[in-house]
């Protein structure tokens, strides 16, 4: 016998136990990388062969480091929540999904943070 | 037992390939791609933040035949994901969605992401490039 009210079943959780949070993230990372990924092509490839020296010149601009961070964030994150319902698509054990979830996870969050920490030495270095 | 004549879901090796089931799972794909991607993106940033040596051994690898290929592959990624995500968006807003407006809109994004691509790697060669 469940405790639960119906409603207090109903409300907000559904199937995923998670409502629209997933999707609506999702939808949010991907209209602020529609422009950041414009830009990043845009300055990478004019940027095309540079050497240190014009690296350092270019991303140690804040305007350049701020845009650089922020795409790292918008792109890991986007990456997570992609990579996730792949994985929750094609893994029926639920002890492999978990795990492969949290490596990916980690993953992300590990590379996300190296590129954002190198972009912060190469603005302080410039 | 009656037979209903219920839909089937496509039963991947005899169902023929459409332009719209195609573009799906390439919007998969490319996004699997894109995050392998990300692998070389923080490699050149950490080579640039770790000084002229480490970040000419990255320039010379990127620049590479191997690097260039992948590269393009990359970029033919970034650009079919950018293209068939806005389309997405399109979708979730409520617009596009009756068949002949998926159609054109899947072939926009074929020849967006086509052109986009030969443009981007013309831009860098010629462009501002060196």
């Amino acid at each position: 016998m469940s405790l639960r009210s119906p409603i207090g079943r109903v409300r907000g959780l559904g199937s995923a136990k998670e409502g629209v949070s997933h999707w609506w993230s999702q939808r949010m990372t991907a209209v602020a990388l529609v422009p950041l990924t414009l830009w990043f092509v845009a300055a990478v490839t004019s940027h095309v062969g540079a050497d240190h020296a014009e690296m350092v010149a270019w991303v140690g601009s804040p305007v350049t480091a701020g845009l650089f961070i922020l795409l790292i964030a918008a792109t890991f994150y986007h990456a997570y929540l992609g990579l996730q319902v792949v994985i929750e698509d094609y893994f029926h054990s639920e002890a492999a999904k978990v795990v492969i979830l949290v490596l990916i996870k980690g993953a992300c969050f590990v590379l996300a943070l190296i590129g954002v920490l190198s972009v912060l030495t190469l603005l302080f270095e410039g | 037992m009656a037979t209903t004549n219920r839909p089937l879901s496509p039963h991947l090796q005899v169902y023929r390939p459409q332009l719209t089931s195609v573009l799906s799972i390439l919007h998969r794909g490319t996004g699997i791609a894109l995050a392998v991607g990300t692998l070389l993106l923080i490699y050149w940033l950490a080579a640039a933040a770790g000084g002229s040596e480490s970040f000419a051994q990255a320039q010379g690898l990127i620049g590479s035949w191997v690097g260039r290929l992948l590269l393009f592959g990359w970029t033919f990624a970034l650009f079919y994901h950018l293209c068939n995500g806005v389309r997405h968006l399109f979708w979730d807003g409520g617009y596009g969605l009756e068949l002949p407006d998926v159609y054109r809109s899947g072939w926009m994004v074929v020849a967006g992401s086509f052109a986009l691509t030969v443009l981007s790697w013309l831009f860098g060669y010629f462009g501002g490039g060196l």
